[in-house]
């Protein structure tokens, strides 16, 4: 399957992410809520490369499901940062190191229906997150 | 070596004009001039060729450079006609040095690949700096005209300003909105300031943040902020993210909220024909 990607490298970049998300999933028929919900959680995960890396990419893919003959948008957020030291930590409500809301990644696995993140220390961090058509 | 090619190139520039019209009109068939007449095309062909060998033959004022550059700019022309045409130009004419000289070794050849580009590349430099400094000054304003628009704030009334916000909000923008809230809060007095983000396509953390942060320096100053303008779907991703906006009122239009904005201030919105309609009744009444 074809991937589109976005690479972060400065603010304006985010806005760059999230039209190409907002497009992908017009493409894929998903509802204007959940068209916001996906741009909100792109908008968090670009800005968490642009506030945290020095760049990353964000990557758009278009997945099915053969079993429930679903259609989704798969997002793919890479960076090769510093990585987080507790996973557990950053999915609590409320932490943040940059004196932010620190809602950005468990709003986006609230936001999303599927939401994976692997990250090692001074290696870099990649979320893969996925929203279903209903 | 190369006065020698200069001459060549002179005397014989109608023959390369010839190839290099043909090679760029050949070019145009794939490409992205299509949508420039045929007439306009080859008279700026012509000029452009002439141009180039005026350059090359050292009559060269810049200033016919630039009146060109600047009519192409205006009529916006792509710039990669300008790149293809001059890097055309230097394929034909090397060509046609190779074609005219008996010897060719690799000294030679590497003469005159260096020589040609001494010409072409000064056309190339200058054509692409005025590009791009028209391009800079575009962007240069635009950027001037955007901050101008970032966070507009407007008095309605005595005591209620609204500032309505449209499009994204970055960094920047966040800390001219907080600037000017608080600013307008003061000049103009207000007692209500409505906050409306109809026009936000997005609302993430981290503009939930600023405007959390806006709202509470404005109460910090004695007055109260509301937000208006929350689209069901920005409410639900609000509600996904888990952002508390309860320290505030939040109403879904301007309308409502500038409702709750009059009856904070003590006031009322009032139809004057059923002021009239009772007068008329008074004096009815009064006549009996």
């Amino acid at each position: 399957m074809s991937q589109s990607c976005v690479t972060i490298n400065q603010e304006w970049d985010i806005v760059a992410a999230r039209h190409m998300g907002r497009e992908k999933s017009k493409e894929l028929n998903i509802g204007t809520v959940d068209q916001a919900r996906i741009a909100t959680a792109i908008s968090e995960l670009a800005r968490n490369i642009y506030l945290y890396t020095e760049s990353g990419t964000i990557c758009f893919e278009a997945i099915e499901d053969p079993h429930h003959y679903k259609k989704g948008l798969k997002i793919i957020a890479k960076d090769e940062g510093p990585g987080i030291k507790d996973i557990s930590k950053v999915m609590e409500d409320g932490f943040s190191t940059s004196g932010g809301l620190g809602a950005g990644l468990p709003g986006v696995k609230r936001l999303m229906d599927s939401f994976d993140i692997i990250s090692e220390e001074g290696k870099g961090t990649e979320v893969i997150a996925v929203k279903w058509s209903r | 070596m190369p006065e020698t090619l200069r001459r060549i190139v002179i005397e014989n520039s109608d023959e390369i004009s010839k190839k290099w019209l043909e090679e760029i009109t050949e070019r145009r068939k794939k490409d992205y001039t299509s949508t420039i007449s045929e007439d306009l095309f080859q008279s700026t062909n012509r000029e452009f060729v002439n141009v180039i060998f005026s350059s090359i033959n050292r009559q060269q004022d810049t200033e016919v450079l630039n009146d060109f550059s600047e009519r192409l700019i205006h009529l916006g022309w792509p710039l990669s006609y300008i790149t293809d045409g001059l890097q055309i130009f230097r394929r034909v004419t090397i060509d046609y040095i190779l074609s005219q000289s008996e010897q060719v070794d690799t000294e030679h050849f590497s003469r005159i690949l260096r020589v040609v580009d001494d010409w072409v590349e000064p056309i190339i430099n200058q054509l692409v700096n005025e590009y791009s400094g028209s391009w800079e000054h575009t962007v240069s304003l635009q950027r001037m005209a955007l901050q101008e628009l970032s966070a507009p704030l407007i008095p309605v009334m005595d005591n209620i300003t609204i500032m309505p916000l449209i499009g994204t909000i970055d960094t920047e923008r966040a800390k001219l909105i907080m600037e000017n809230l608080l600013d307008g809060v003061i000049k103009n007095n207000a007692e209500v300031v409505l906050i409306d983000i109809t026009g936000v396509p997005v609302v993430d953390t981290m503009v939930a943040h600023h405007i959390i942060q806006a709202a509470e320096a404005v109460r910090l100053i004695g007055a109260t902020c509301i937000l208006v303008g929350i689209r069901p779907e920005i409410a639900q991703t609000i509600v996904n993210l888990g952002i508390d906006l309860s320290k505030f009122p939040t109403k879904s239009s301007l309308r409502k909220g500038f409702i709750k904005a009059l009856e904070m201030t003590n006031r009322d919105i009032i139809k004057p024909e059923e002021e009239k309609a009772e007068e008329v009744t008074n004096i009815l009444d009064s006549l009996k």
